[in-house]
């Protein structure tokens, strides 16, 4: 899990055919598991993108931004401006939206860097916060404020009349020359925007900038006299980080072609953070099984509602399935986040290294049977760890 | 062009009200090993710090030929070709040791920034094999893939001294190579230190050991409450009754 193996790009190219089958194939093998509908699998890959992008800020440079759904904002409301005034073609809204947020991310990074540890956090926390309220009153003209920004019949769409296409009577859905953008082809477009994001996401991993930002992150003072200068390394990372997030947003309008402001507000920004320590800070995979888990489990606990609850406890006695179901309650459904709670404060406590930290102690017990290997470092690591979650 | 390769002029450093060091002049020859001996608190560290641009002086100015350094930046002074060494070693804990020489050596060849995110690590074989070369000089080839944080003190210590070796520095700053080591590591690093004097680069060494002092320096500086007090080779130093007092004490090395 700590990558520090150098790998051939042979073995790459392995992993991302493993990783495509298994993305592609998602309507197929969810199905048990009942989430494979359209919106549930769409949001799992707009998170895994999300999350990869801020991986590669958290995870190789170690610096937490707490800021990160304000690029997702901008993303989201930049697609949706493009679907009104241009074309319900998503490649200018994608485009536009990555790109606006990367220039977001550029000036709220220029800012934020000058500091690190715990006042970047706050510097970003400010800054989102800011972006967030500045959307949800001051700019109402761009953002349509506590509505939201969404599509009408009446909008220019300059592009789309100029090829003669007209919206009839309803609106109209974004589409990738046709492919419309709901549904399964849907998420089809997302999963291949996925795809092509962790391929470059890998490249960087494997690259000698990845090692650089990794480095930064394991010690920035030797970097110094290492004869590097640090901050445009943290720059291009945040920057990067932020395209990511703002290429997320502008899938979310995608999908669902609607901006609100409270996409940019802080508890999203948290979201972001948790999806990344739950899969494994700093690990390759790690933050897609962080987004699939946390979304999956979003979506079936908050599904529960008192009368699924009684029902699933009515073997029950009448006096007892009452007040269990009322405190089970308190759990799923709305409350779902107490549960979400629960689970991150025991995987902080227990596996700081998250689900693939849990994996690689499983796979080093059943290796181990084979071979007495030495755990170098193991220990050290983990105390590491342990202290940057204490950290967060 | 001087045959000076460091030119440290009338270096003062107040911390508040304290002189730490006050009117240094220091010269050091290319090619040349020169020691910085003194006792503790005498400003040897800071010295050095002032030299790597850790910090500024009140007063003076540091040459490195005929660059000035005082006013740069760590990275920028670093990029002229000053590597150095640290009391506690200052190494990449979380990466293994491969790529603990591989930055550095990235950092000489692609100045203080390059965004190079296609191509893959695994294609960088000259820098690749550049780093194992170094390790094997320092006898840690055995253990490259290994995570840098778990090795002893001793194995860092060498680690980063390959670190910054794989840079090939014109001035090579040494803060204490050998605290903390047991003699039989000592001994090993003093054969390393010797083996890299042959290349010709041009060393500054803190040191407290004087074995270590005496087996390597061709000049000594003592340093006593921020000031130079004595300067020479390693027989003028040691006879002289001014470091005796200062320094050596009683001792009679």
């Amino acid at each position: 899990m700590t990558n520090t193996k150098i790998v051939s790009p042979k073995q790459d190219l392995i992993y991302m055919a493993i990783l495509s089958a298994v993305v592609l194939t998602m309507p197929i093998w969810l199905q048990p598991f009942g989430a494979a509908y359209p919106d549930l699998m769409q949001k799992f890959m707009i998170f895994g993108i999300f999350a990869i992008g801020y991986n590669i800020l958290f995870g190789l440079t170690g610096y937490l931004s707490f800021g990160h759904a304000a690029f997702l904002g901008v993303g989201s409301y930049t697609a949706v401006w493009s679907f009104k005034l241009l074309s319900m073609n998503v490649i200018p809204a994608l485009i536009f939206g990555t790109v606006l947020s990367g220039l977001f991310a550029l000036a709220i990074g220029f800012v934020s860097l000058r500091r690190s540890g715990i006042y970047f956090s706050i510097l970003t926390l400010a800054f989102a916060q800011m972006s967030y309220n500045l959307a949800y009153s001051v700019l109402t003209p761009i953002t349509n404020g506590e509505t939201g920004l969404q599509l009408t019949q009446g909008d220019p769409r300059v592009l789309d009349r100029m090829s003669g296409i007209e919206a009839n009577a309803s609106l109209p859905t974004p589409n990738l020359f046709g492919i419309e953008g709901v549904g399964y082809s849907g998420f089809y477009i997302c999963a291949a925007l996925l795809l092509i994001s962790f391929f470059i996401y890998l490249r960087i991993f494997r690259s000698p900038f990845g090692l650089k930002l990794r480095a930064i992150k394991s010690n920035q003072n030797r970097m110094g006299y290492t004869g590097f200068s640090t901050r445009p390394y943290l720059m291009t990372a945040f920057v990067i980080s932020g395209m990511y997030a703002g290429l997320a947003g502008s899938l979310l309008a995608v999908t669902d072609p609607l901006a609100g402001a409270e996409r940019m507000q802080w508890t999203a920004s948290g979201e972001v953070v948790l999806i990344t320590i739950l899969g494994g800070v700093g690990t390759l995979i790690g933050p897609l099984l962080g987004a699939g888990i946390i979304k999956y489990f979003e979506n079936i606990f908050s599904a529960f509602n008192e009368t699924v609850l009684l029902n699933a406890f009515s073997f029950l006695p009448d006096w007892l399935a009452h007040p269990v179901a009322s405190v089970v309650g308190l759990f799923v459904g709305e409350g779902w986040h107490l549960t979400l709670g629960l689970v991150f404060m025991l995987i902080v406590i227990f596996l700081p290294g998250g689900i693939m930290e849990g994996i690689s102690r499983l796979w080093r017990l059943v290796t181990r049977r084979n071979k007495a290997e030495p755990v170098a470092g193991t220990h050290e690591n983990k105390e590491k760890e342990q202290a940057s979650a204490g950290e967060v | 062009m001087s045959e000076y390769i460091l030119d440290v002029t009338d270096v003062d450093k107040n911390f508040g009200g304290l002189r730490a060091l006050s009117d240094i002049n220091l010269r050091v020859k290319k090619g040349t090993v020169h020691a910085i001996i003194g006792p503790n608190g005498a400003g040897k560290s800071t010295l050095l710090n002032v030299i790597v641009g850790r910090l500024a002086p009140n007063r003076g100015r540091v040459l490195l030929g005929d660059q000035v350094l005082t006013g740069k930046e760590p990275h920028e002074i670093n990029q002229l070709g000053v590597a150095r060494v640290f009391q506690t070693p200052e190494i990449f804990p979380e990466l293994s040791l491969l790529q603990n020489v591989m930055v550095p050596a990235f950092a000489k060849r692609e100045g203080i920034f390059k965004m190079n995110f296609i191509k893959s690590l695994f294609a960088e074989k000259e820098v690749r094999e550049h780093a194992e070369h170094l390790l094997d000089d320092v006898g840690l080839i055995s253990q490259k893939d290994n995570i840098a944080g778990s090795m002893s003190r001793g194995d860092k210590r060498r680690l980063e001294l390959a670190m910054c070796l794989g840079q090939q520095p014109k001035l090579f700053l040494l803060d204490e190579p050998t605290a903390g080591m047991a003699r039989h590591d000592t001994n090993r690093t003093i054969d390393l230190l010797k083996r890299i004097k042959e290349r010709g680069m041009t060393k500054v060494i803190i040191e407290h050991d004087m074995h270590v002092v005496f087996s390597l320096a061709d000049r000594i500086s003592v340093l006593a409450q921020g000031a130079i007090i004595c300067e020479g080779t390693p027989e003028e130093v040691r006879n002289d009754p001014r470091v005796k007092e200062a320094y050596l004490g009683g001792e009679s090395e």
